[in-house]
């Protein structure tokens, strides 16, 4: 008889809510989490959208640890020189299911693990699992320190940089062109400087992210995110494009913090932790089999990312998917069969949530936002002309505006203009 | 030896990164280096990971020497995808209890 029913690797989003539901469901199971606590190996841009936190656990507005309600959603186009920003807020944001939350790991993961402790999983920290244990082709356990601990099922969810997916499904190293590093830094404000600064109620706060000059000109881009009394700052640069780039990652993020529109914003403000994470930006295309005879695999361990330019997903992706590998896990436990076919269930699932179908939706889009770099060059720099056509005033007679905006236009060319916004709907 | 000197590349020396790294909690494991990079590792390679590395730990000396201290990782595996078939001869997680600590996250 195996140790446990079930082991979990890692307890970020993804496997605490796992643990939670097959503890839930009566099955032991233990968490096996390399840093001292969780979240301690873990980082977040970010934002989470609350819905599938909300279907687990239906208090979580008023238990978990949640920073800022997100009522403002901005995106910026950035030049060197100038920047065009696009502010939205709207009640329906703020709508229960509809809304979403910054967060700090270091504080959430600590609440998920607590919820799944509770209903009964058994949790060691500061052991990192080394290799899997298998029996002929399944799965059954793990090697972690001297240790080899036994299970009828491994879940992994130890993240985005995995070094056991390749043995548990044939995961090869993602290529450089699916994968983007984030780099950021914690920058403390008092509590009303944040929500003044960034012109928000008390309490509510901003999801930013900014294209163009933030990453100068390389795929990829800013993001700023509101926390009670600290403000998250950084970027995310595809990895590809920034191996032979004229700037460091780090260079880009301090003339990042430099830019006229980003400085003010920060400006006194205490960097107090700096942070790197790596974001699968790959999509649908490159995610592993997300079941193996014995094993699954739940949030970026797998993959499971979506960022769309104005939008960027993931922590509620691996919540549901966590949600969806737990339940599967002790459904295959009762059937008393934990193969490989029983456990497509889990992907079967995932193809009837909102996980696998968005993920199919915007499979098109990465390769769209990469190979199109008038995104990140041509287009702020057209913004900015057009509207400084618009908003400069120096006293020589003011053109027609035609006249005015269509000189412009050409520099990029209207057709290109056309078929880039063609491609762009087409890929969402 | 890398012979690249920094001028060359680009790449802007001025950022301390170390200051911001001195403001994260490690807890290092001295003596037993994670990540093992090649030494008369190829130039080319090498500055690649002094482009992607968000803690800055792959440096290059004004006369071209390559420098690593795997101290201040943050442990986001960016150089493994970089450079694990090439340059990079070990990428483990850190030893039990080791390494960073995020207090935010």
């Amino acid at each position: 008889m195996a140790d446990f029913e079930a082991i979990v690797v890692g307890s970020g989003c993804a496997g605490s809510v796992a643990a939670y539901e097959l503890a839930k469901a009566n099955k032991s199971v233990l968490v096996i989490e390399r840093g001292m606590s969780a979240g301690s190996k873990n980082m977040t841009g970010g934002r989470l959208y609350l819905h599938s936190l909300q279907e687990v656990f239906p208090n979580c507005r008023a238990e978990a640890p949640l920073e800022r309600k997100i009522a403002h959603e901005r995106i910026s186009m950035l030049t060197s020189d100038a920047a065009f920003t696009v502010d939205f807020s709207s009640k329906a944001m703020l709508e229960p299911g509809q809304e979403s939350y910054s967060v700090l790991r270091a504080t959430f993961d600590p609440w998920l693990a607590a919820q799944a402790e509770q209903e009964g999983a058994e949790y060691i920290y500061g052991i990192a699992v080394e290799s899997l244990v298998k029996q002929g082709e399944k799965v059954c356990g793990v090697k972690a320190g001297e240790d080899e601990i036994t299970a009828d099922i491994v879940i992994l969810a130890d993240g985005v940089n995995s070094l056991l997916t390749s043995e548990a499904v044939g995961f090869a190293t993602p290529r450089t062109s699916e994968m983007a590093v984030g780099i950021k830094q914690l920058i403390e404000l008092p509590e009303q400087e944040v929500a003044s600064r960034l012109l928000c109620a008390q309490g509510e706060g901003s999801a930013w992210l900014f294209a163009g000059d933030a990453t100068k000109g390389y795929p990829g881009g800013g993001f700023i995110y509101s926390n009670k009394n600290s403000i998250s700052l950084g970027l995310v640069a595809t990895i590809s494009a920034l191996e032979s780039a004229d700037a460091t990652i780090c260079g880009m993020l301090e003339r990042f913090k430099a830019h006229p529109a980003v400085a003010p914003l920060i400006e006194g403000g205490k960097v107090v932790e700096h942070s790197g994470h790596m974001v699968p930006e790959g999509g649908y295309q490159m995610m592993p089999h997300l079941v193996g005879n014995g094993v699954l695999l739940a949030g970026e361990s797998a993959m499971m990312c979506v960022n769309l330019g104005y939008m960027v997903r993931g922590m509620d992706y691996a919540i549901a998917a966590g949600m969806h590998a737990g339940r599967a896990a002790s459904s295959a436990l009762d059937d008393k069969d934990t193969s490989k076919e029983s456990l497509e269930r889990y992907t079967e699932a995932l193809e009837q949530s909102f996980v696998l179908k968005d993920l199919r939706q915007f499979q098109r889009f990465p390769e769209f936002m990469e190979s199109n770099l008038r995104i990140y060059n041509e287009y702020p720099a057209l913004l900015r002309d057009v509207m400084q056509a618009l908003f400069i005033v120096d006293g020589k007679p003011t053109p027609r505006l035609k006249q005015a905006l269509m000189p412009l236009v050409r520099k990029v060319g209207l057709t290109t203009l056309l078929k880039d916004v063609r491609k762009g709907m087409k890929a969402l | 030896m890398s012979n690249t000197s920094v001028e060359n590349t680009g790449l802007p020396t001025t950022v301390n990164v170390d200051a911001y790294l001195a403001l994260n909690h490690y807890d290092v494991d001295e003596g037993n280096p994670h990540i093992v990079v090649a030494e008369n590792c190829a130039s080319e390679e090498f500055l690649k990971l002094v482009r992607v590395c968000p803690a800055g730990l792959y440096r290059l000396e004004e006369d071209g020497k390559t420098l690593f201290d795997y101290a201040g990782c943050l442990e986001c595996g960016t150089c493994r995808i970089v450079a694990g078939n090439t340059i990079i001869e070990r990428w483990e997680n850190p030893q039990p209890g080791m390494g960073i600590q995020y207090r935010y996250g």
